[in-house]
């Protein structure tokens, strides 16, 4: 029992670390209908980014208390994330929007691999830890324990999810981005201008991804240049799930993932008798996206994607 | 008199090809031996081209059957086997060591099954959702290459197989060289003229394939699928056979790999190498057989070129860029640069007949 609520904390960070980069995913492809490779990279370039900030700051201001460098680092990372995934989207995706499908998908491959090259070149290919300014004292619940990482995760992802609902449904920027992904040329008609609307969709997903990096290094202790992709991969994987295009589907989808891969990894070992151990868990997110594209390629909540699958 | 010169120059190109060996031979093993992982990537290529530049589908875990290849040889001839299963050594007292000829048969019913089992949950998907799908194919066989050393020991997890058997052929080991006629064939020569041999035949597959009913319908496939359906076409099993055949052009390759290495490991088949091959189509051109096995041969000899110039990079940059980190650029940027210039491609297709 301990164990199973143990796992059910885990997969609940793990899974609003996936909802958060999930979002991205999803708004991109509801309004563009494209895979943007790249995601997983602009997660690894934000915490990359946080981690430079606190150590430069503790080098050359060692007063400075560690929240107070954190908090600086995370705006930084937000800052340089959203600076990079719309330079990405000018750059490299702009340019092929009538393009046959396959050719800004390869890109975005190209980009991705670009982005995390580079990260090796600049920061070097070793793990580096990340200061963790939260203190690491763990909190009991139900005979389970849970660290004040992992409770200011569930916090911050709530609080972003409501915040980005508001935008969505209650600002002008969010009607315009949900015309343009009901029809853009219609839209476009309606005086709404789609490059800007792309771009804001972009800068949106960055915040996200550059926040849910900086959580991930802090919840995990450590950053290095290839971090970035499976949190990509397995969030692309949440967003399919919960229905590609559907902003709540990619937050359950999120969640459902964590959720199934934790505890799934904890009992794997168990179940088979040691057979499979827990270094499976890494397959679960592939397993639950073949199985859901051939089962239900709309997700769990999606109904209007069907025939894009 | 057109036909004289095609003639003439078919020739040179088939001189050029038997001696290039032979001329770089002086120079050291290392050429060859770019030479002869240039002719695998080229091998590579051709499947993925299959899948890719004819059918339409793009697939990021092709990798994933150039490992099934390169495992099945190594299974069946080196000792890997033979030490976690004790009850196997009764019936073969002289270790395993079957032949490669027999093994490439097995290695292509092997790819050719698991890619309909790749193909066959991904029918129904297009474009984007098959190449994540087919990259999670691809991590999948890794995590299970990395992992199936316990509980019992199957694949020897990231520590690789060794001793595997070189290919034998009338009884000479081409792990050895060979003296013939006064000249002095090294072995990686020999391995060179097995692999063209084998690139040839592919190259005559490919395009006997590429003009042949199934050809067409693959590219109607590529160009419109529901059209090509209307037309009566068994898209569901066109799609299958395209990715079977193009699967067991990477077990080919995977087995010759896995002889000619005499080891490998689950880190020779990763994503990269996947990235790395749809690179080379896609650089050269999908669809078009010349253009591809250009983009194989540049993406497979450049870098090893720019070994040369990384050095002292390396020097300059304090260890950061090496001649590894220096490939892994050439192939992001020639994806990225070459879909945003010449997205047909360094060598398309002449944009007669079939519209591409």
């Amino acid at each position: 029992m301990d164990t199973l609520v143990q796992q059910i904390i885990n997969g609940l960070v793990l899974g609003s670390l996936y909802a958060l980069v999930a979002l991205g995913y999803t708004m991109v492809y509801g309004i563009i209908n494209l895979i943007n490779f790249a995601h997983g990279e602009v997660l690894m370039v934000g915490a990359m980014t946080c981690w430079s900030v606190m150590t430069f700051l503790a080098e050359n201001v060692p007063q400075l208390a560690p929240a107070w460098a954190f908090a600086m680092g995370l705006i930084a990372a937000a800052f340089v994330c959203v600076l990079l995934n719309v330079a990405i989207e000018k750059l490299a995706y702009r340019p092929l929007r009538n393009a046959p499908k396959l050719a800004p998908l390869i890109t975005a491959i190209g980009v991705s691999i670009l982005l995390q090259t580079l990260a090796m070149i600049i920061f070097k290919p070793n793990y580096k830890s990340f200061p963790n300014p939260m203190p690491s004292a763990p909190m009991n619940i139900l005979g389970a324990v849970i660290t004040p990482t992992q409770v200011m995760i569930l916090i911050t992802t709530a609080c972003l999810l409501l915040i980005l609902m508001w935008v969505i449904h209650r600002t002008r920027l969010g009607r315009a981005m949900r015309a343009t992904s009901e029809n853009e040329q219609m839209a476009s008609l309606m005086g709404i201008q789609p490059d800007r609307v792309i771009s804001a969709t972009f800068a949106i997903g960055a915040v996200l991804a550059s926040v849910a990096g900086v959580m991930w290094a802090a919840n995990f202790g450590t950053v290095h240049h290839a971090m970035g992709f499976l949190p990509g991969l397995k969030a692309f994987t949440a967003a399919v799930l919960g229905g590609i295009g559907n902003l709540p589907g990619a937050v359950l989808g999120g969640l459902c993932l964590g959720l199934i891969e934790s505890v799934g990894s904890g009992y794997l070992g168990p179940l088979t008798g040691g057979v499979l151990g827990s270094q499976y868990s890494d397959i679960f997110a592939f397993l639950v996206l073949i199985g859901m594209l051939t089962l239900r390629p709309s997700g769990l909540l999606g109904e209007r994607v069907a025939h894009r699958a | 008199m057109k036909s004289l010169n095609t003639h003439a120059r078919s020739l040179v190109l088939a001189l050029v090809l038997l001696l290039l060996p032979l001329v770089l031979q002086p120079f050291g093993n290392a050429w060859i031996r770019i030479v002869d992982m240039a002719l695998i990537y080229v091998l590579l290529a051709l499947g993925l081209n299959i899948v890719v530049g004819f059918a339409g589908l793009l697939d990021l875990g092709f990798v994933a059957f150039f490992a099934i290849g390169a495992y099945a040889y190594a299974f069946l001839a080196s000792p890997q086997l033979l030490e976690s299963w004790g009850w196997l050594q009764q019936h073969f007292p002289d270790g395993l060591h079957t032949p490669w000829w027999l093994v490439m048969p097995i290695s292509i019913v092997l790819t050719g099954i698991f890619g309909v089992l790749l193909g066959a949950p991904t029918l129904k998907l297009r474009g984007d959702y098959l190449a994540i799908v087919t990259l999670g194919f691809g991590e999948i066989i890794r995590v299970f290459m990395n992992n199936l050393d316990q509980p019992l020991n199957i694949t020897n997890g990231p520590k690789g197989i060794g001793a595997i058997d070189p290919i034998q052929i009338a009884g000479h080991s081409l792990a050895k060289k060979l003296d013939w006629m006064g000249l002095e064939f090294k072995s990686v020569t020999l391995y060179y003229y097995l692999f063209l041999c084998t690139v040839i035949l592919a190259v005559v597959i490919c395009h006997r394939l590429q003009h042949s009913r199934i050809g067409r319908a693959w590219m109607a496939i590529r160009e419109d699928e529901v059209a090509a359906q209307a037309m009566g076409l068994n898209t569901r099993n066109l799609k299958l056979l395209a990715f079977s055949l193009g699967a067991t052009f990477g077990g080919v390759a995977g087995s010759f790999f896995a002889a000619f290495q005499q080891f490998i490991s689950p880190e020779s088949f990763g994503l990269m190498e996947s990235v790395m091959v749809v690179a080379m189509v896609v650089l050269g051109g999908a669809g078009h057989l010349p253009g591809v096995i250009l983009g194989a041969l540049l993406l497979a000899i450049l870098p090893e070129a720019l070994r040369y110039v990384a050095t002292p990079l390396q020097d300059l940059s304090g260890g950061r860029i090496d001649a590894a980190i220096l490939r892994q650029l050439l192939i992001a940027l020639t994806m990225v640069l070459a879909m945003l210039w010449r997205p047909q491609g360094l060598w398309p297709k002449h944009p007669q007949g079939v519209k591409t």
